[in-house]
């Protein structure tokens, strides 16, 4: 049976997988232990636990546990990436270079960098969404430290070229960070391969629990960084704070079924994406933000030309989804990352991101097909805009009174 | 974003959706906003003898509180002079919306397309530009 509203944003969060939080309720009531408590057996039992999960976050990125850094979540072991890598290798040089389709906890993060001295190149992508890599290594300097690329976008789904970027930092000297919270799960990844020097881990982007994040520090080569919590020492020095071990638990887990369960799962994930646009399709002036072959399943961003979003978001309520990301839809501005990407403002205005999961069915998708004919039908019998290029008028040629 | 009773109203049933043939009698059309700032709303009134406004027309591309505003709008001026009709102002238009303070400009965006539809109608009648 349909129940509303139909939950299409999962690039916001995903619920928590109930099978993983069947593993964390008995570290909140009965395996309370402090994981750091080496004198008993409820520290013991919580240390065995917390390891066993930093195996299987490993496992699920091919890295080794001790190379997993427990984190609050991925906007945390983003600013620990690159605040830490700045300042220790500050000496080295203080260049940084990222995208300007970052998600926010990258690119506020550089700009704080930038009030304590270090240089930041933000770079434009392509119209696809892509970064282009010749531009990438030109934009490399000598006195370059980091560079920092998402893995997969949060608003269009894109899939950066990780490893042809991690090649030319390689090569140049230069650490790079990726922010992986929405590719887990979603794509393989191999570190073993990869050249990564530091990648950002958020558990409930991946059916686990909000709250929960980890970062993963390369050891060889290895890399260093400065702290940006100090305490007890946790986390061999990189973040102090005592580890909430049902957390932890629960991304474990989370990591795991991802690992066993993501080659179907991203098949009929597929499917249903591929079921969303056809049936969108054939309405007219509907346009995929971002590129579509270099994107992960999950992602849908459309622009419905002619039809504002907010106005589009409240025709379909019966849909969970957003406009823009979920931290930027408070605000009247169109998204920056279609900005970025050259869309024109009335299209950047226009989009929707739907972004389907582990518990998306068929029978939602169909709803969601026939609800958005309907009410974009009547939106754009309410549009001025829609009317001015039915009657011929190119809106670019209009002279419109701003306000 | 939670939306007002009477936002939601009026967004589900708008009142007066339509466009009159830009050049009959008595019709004069005001459009205002840019599709770059997300809003852009179309006002058609119909002008009769004695300058009473018999009949009014909108279209809008816009936010929920945006269409709710140019919906009112349609409402209001029917049966007022355009003389009254620029009387109407953004915080009336506010208040009987309940908009909150991000949604004001969708209030004086319709206020401005009052203006502007008026504007065009003295124009189209050789009046000297007022208000």
């Amino acid at each position: 049976m349909l129940r509303l509203p139909i939950y299409l944003d999962y690039s916001a969060t995903t619920p928590v997988d109930p099978r993983v939080a069947a593993q964390m309720m008995p570290y909140l009531v009965e395996k309370f232990g402090n994981p750091a408590s080496r004198s008993h057996s409820f520290g013991w039992e919580a240390e065995a636990a917390v390891e066993t999960a930093r195996e299987e976050v490993a496992r699920l990125v091919n890295a080794d546990a001790k190379e997993i850094v427990w984190t609050s979540g991925a906007t945390e072991s983003n600013n620990l990436a690159l605040k830490g890598a700045a300042q220790f290798y500050a000496g080295k040089g203080k260049h940084i270079v990222t995208l300007k389709t970052e998600h926010k906890a990258v690119l506020d993060t550089c700009r704080e960098l930038e009030r304590q001295g270090f240089s930041v190149s933000y770079l434009d992508v392509r119209e696809d969404g892509l970064l282009d890599l010749a531009a990438f290594a030109a934009a490399l300097r000598p006195d370059t430290i980091l560079a920092s690329v998402m893995f997969v976008n949060n608003e269009i789904g894109v899939i950066q070229p990780i490893a042809e970027i991690g090649e030319i930092c390689r090569a140049r000297g230069v650490l790079l960070h990726v922010d992986a919270a929405q590719a887990t799960g979603k794509l393989p990844i191999d570190l073993a391969q990869l050249h990564v020097d530091l990648m950002s881990f958020s558990a409930h982007k991946t059916y686990g629990p909000k709250g929960i994040g980890a970062l993963y520090v390369r050891r060889k080569p290895r890399v260093r960084l400065a702290a940006q919590m100090h305490g007890g020492g946790h986390e061999r020095g990189f973040r102090s704070g005592t580890l909430p071990t049902h957390q932890i638990v629960g991304m474990g887990e989370a990591f795991r079924l991802a690992r066993l369960e993501m080659g179907s799962e991203n098949e009929r994930i597929r499917m249903l994406r591929d079921r969303l646009l056809a049936g969108l399709s054939d309405i007219e002036h509907v346009y995929v933000n971002g590129d579509l072959e270099q994107r992960v399943p999950h992602n849908l961003n459309l622009s419905f030309a002619y039809v504002e979003g907010e106005s589009l978001l409240m025709a379909v309520k019966d849909l969970a989804v957003s406009s823009g990301s979920a931290c930027t839809s408070a605000s009247l501005e169109p998204s920056y990352v279609l900005r970025a990407l050259g869309r024109e403002d009335e299209l950047a205005h226009s989009s929707i991101r739907f972004t389907l999961g582990r518990f998306t069915t068929e029978e939602e998708v169909d709803y969601a097909i026939n609800l958005l004919h309907a009410k974009i039908g009547k939106l754009r019998e309410l549009s001025p805009l829609w009317e001015m290029v039915q009657e011929g008028i190119d809106l670019n040629t209009v002279q419109w009174a701003a306000h | 974003m939670a939306y007002s009773v009477k936002v939601l109203d009026h967004y589900e049933n708008p009142r007066n959706v339509g466009s009159f043939a830009k050049d009959d009698e008595g019709v004069a059309t005001g459009m205002v906003g840019a599709p770059a700032c997300g809003d852009v709303m179309k006002l058609q009134i119909k002008v009769g003898k004695g300058g009473v406004i018999e009949d009014a027309k909108f279209k809008t591309y816009g936010c929920g509180s945006a269409i709710a505003s140019s919906s009112l709008v349609t409402e209001w001026v029917k049966g007022k002079t355009i003389e009254q009709a620029l009387d109407i102002k953004n915080t009336q238009i506010a208040d009987e919306l309940a908009l909150p303070p991000v949604k004001i400009h969708c209030s004086i965006l319709a206020e401005d397309a009052i203006k502007a539809a008026v504007a065009d109608y003295r124009k189209r009648h050789g009046e000297a530009a007022a208000g």
